[in-house]
């Protein structure tokens, strides 16, 4: 908005002798107005312990394994969330299941490394780490900081409740006992035979 | 003999409820200003967080009272405690009620103002002593704002011994139960009293002294403990000191005019007016910006003390005219 020429004075004119000090007495007086208005205003502040501040459901707090709608863990332990982390926060182990799915075999975050920045939900290529909106992490011994993976993983399925790695992925693998082969998946077509004549 | 122990017991109960008086007056700051800021402020320990002094002095109390190896011992130990002693001695001559006031003294005015020159000492010594930069150059600033501010808040007060005809702050108490609050006739007199009992107290927006922004602590840097405590305990000591002196010369001391007068005991009307300028002087301490050095002094210098000068004359015209009989 543009100011009203009277009030740009202070920028055009350089004041001098008694109109300097009437204008900064004026000014003056002014602001302990200004402030004095503030008696009546309501404060800011939250009261923590108390009163929670509302923490928005994409808030980087602490660090959760979701599992698929089917129960099952997502996380396939491959590495790429230890890769992205700038503080090396997050060591993991992959192992192959007899069904042929893929998991962590440990999977241990310390907290008192980590930074909360985000990149590993970001890198994970199956919604399985995901940071919630939970940010009291304090402790009085350090050691009870490092998470391992009972404590990191949780029963429901986070940010995405539909998503699920192996229903999409061209993997052999059991979903509920009952097998899916290749060609199976979501969004999949059935296996090429690279030793056939057809285009 | 019984006089004396009554004296005496007198000046014990003043100074036991002047120093929690100041001491709360630090909770009160934080909370008033929270207010302003539109924060809370402290309101965590006990009710409204009204013993947050308590704590911490508690805590003060604790901390390492550490003389720096490189600084003058003697005078580093003493320059805090002539800050506070010469604070306390000024309220000597304060009358708080009719029959409430240590002293009559009748040069009251002078004695409060030679304790607030001595007052300076405190600061000048403790930054000389410090052997710091910082408390050297706050020390330095004390010293040139409080003399130059020092000059007119005599003047200022002149006109209010003209028109009373008495250095006694008593006397000039009850001659304005006779002729009306000497607002009405010394504004300008009080105006410059104010502004210069802040530069004395060194308060913003006149905390050169001390400022945090440019001089870390400014002559109090090297001082920790119970000896910062006491610089504390003197700077809102003086800003209750320049309250009270604002309410006894100019804002009639206990006296409140007629249907009001009734209603609460006298010492309680003068505590109220007192707070009223300790609000005051809370409420320039959140709303102004500190000027600059120069500027600080050559608005004393150049505005004030010739206003102090014209506004001395001109009272003293009209008194010789007989504007005021």
């Amino acid at each position: 908005m543009i100011e009203p020429e009277h009030k740009l004075h202070h920028q055009n004119k350089r004041l001098t002798g008694l109109s300097l000090v009437v204008d900064m007495i004026v000014s003056q007086l002014r602001t302990m107005m200004l402030v004095l208005k503030h008696t009546f205003t309501k404060a800011d502040t939250v009261e923590y312990p108390e009163q929670k501040p509302y923490l928005a459901p994409r808030y980087r707090g602490r660090i959760v394994l979701t599992r698929d709608p089917d129960g099952e863990e997502r996380c396939v332990g491959c590495n790429l969330c230890a890769a992205a982390c700038p503080v090396d926060c997050i060591a993991l182990q992959q192992t192959i299941d007899e069904d042929g799915r893929k998991r962590a075999d440990f999977f241990r975050i310390n907290f008192s490394r980590c930074i909360l920045c985000g990149f590993c939900e970001e890198a994970c290529p199956t919604y399985a780490i995901q940071l919630t909106p939970d940010v009291e992490l304090a402790e009085y011994d350090r050691q009870n900081l490092v998470y391992e993976k009972e404590h990191l993983l949780i029963s429901g399925v986070g940010k995405y409740p539909d998503y699920s790695f192996y229903r999409h992925s061209g993997i052999e693998v059991n979903i509920k006992g009952e097998k899916k082969a290749k060609g199976d998946a979501e969004q999949e077509k059935s296996p090429v035979d690279i030793k056939g004549l057809m285009p | 003999m019984t006089e004396i122990v009554f004296k005496l017991l007198e000046i014990t109960i003043i100074i036991t409820l002047l120093i929690p008086i100041a001491a709360m007056l630090v909770w009160v700051e934080r909370r008033m200003i929270g207010i302003w800021q539109d924060r809370l402020g402290p309101n965590r320990v006990g009710p409204f967080g009204i013993l947050q002094s308590l704590a911490d002095l508690l805590k003060i109390l604790g901390k390492e009272d550490w003389i720096p190896p490189f600084s003058d011992r003697l005078v580093f130990t003493i320059a805090p405690v002539i800050g506070a002693v010469c604070v306390l001695m000024s309220f000597v001559v304060i009358p708080f009620s009719p029959t409430i006031g240590v002293s009559d003294l009748n040069i009251g005015l002078l004695f409060f103002l030679a304790m607030a020159s001595l007052a300076v000492y405190s600061v000048v010594l403790a930054g000389w002593a410090s052997n710091s930069k910082y408390a050297l150059l706050g020390g330095m600033r004390a010293a040139a704002q409080t003399v130059s501010y020092e000059v007119f808040m005599g003047l200022s007060v002149m006109g209010v011994v003209i028109l009373t005809g008495s250095f006694n702050l008593r006397d000039i108490v009850l001659a304005q139960a006779e002729n009306g609050w000497l607002i009405q006739t010394q504004f300008v007199g009080f105006v410059i009293f104010f502004i210069a009992g802040i530069a004395e107290s060194h308060r913003l927006p006149f905390d050169l002294p001390e400022a945090e922004t440019e001089l870390t602590a400014g002559f109090h840097t090297e001082y920790s403990g119970l000896k910062f405590a006491l610089f504390f305990l003197g700077e809102y000591l003086s800003v209750t000191l320049i309250s009270a002196m604002s309410v006894v010369l100019f804002f009639g001391g206990w006296l409140m005019p007629a249907p009001f007068d009734s209603w609460l005991p006298p010492l309680v009307w003068f505590i109220l007016k007192t707070l009223f300028f300790v609000f005051f002087f809370i409420l320039l301490r959140t709303s102004l910006p500190r000027p600059r050095f120069d500027q600080l002094l050559s608005f004393g210098w150049k505005y004030m003390l010739p206003l102090a000068l014209i506004n001395l004359i001109v009272t003293a015209a009209l008194k010789l005219g007989g504007v005021y009989d």
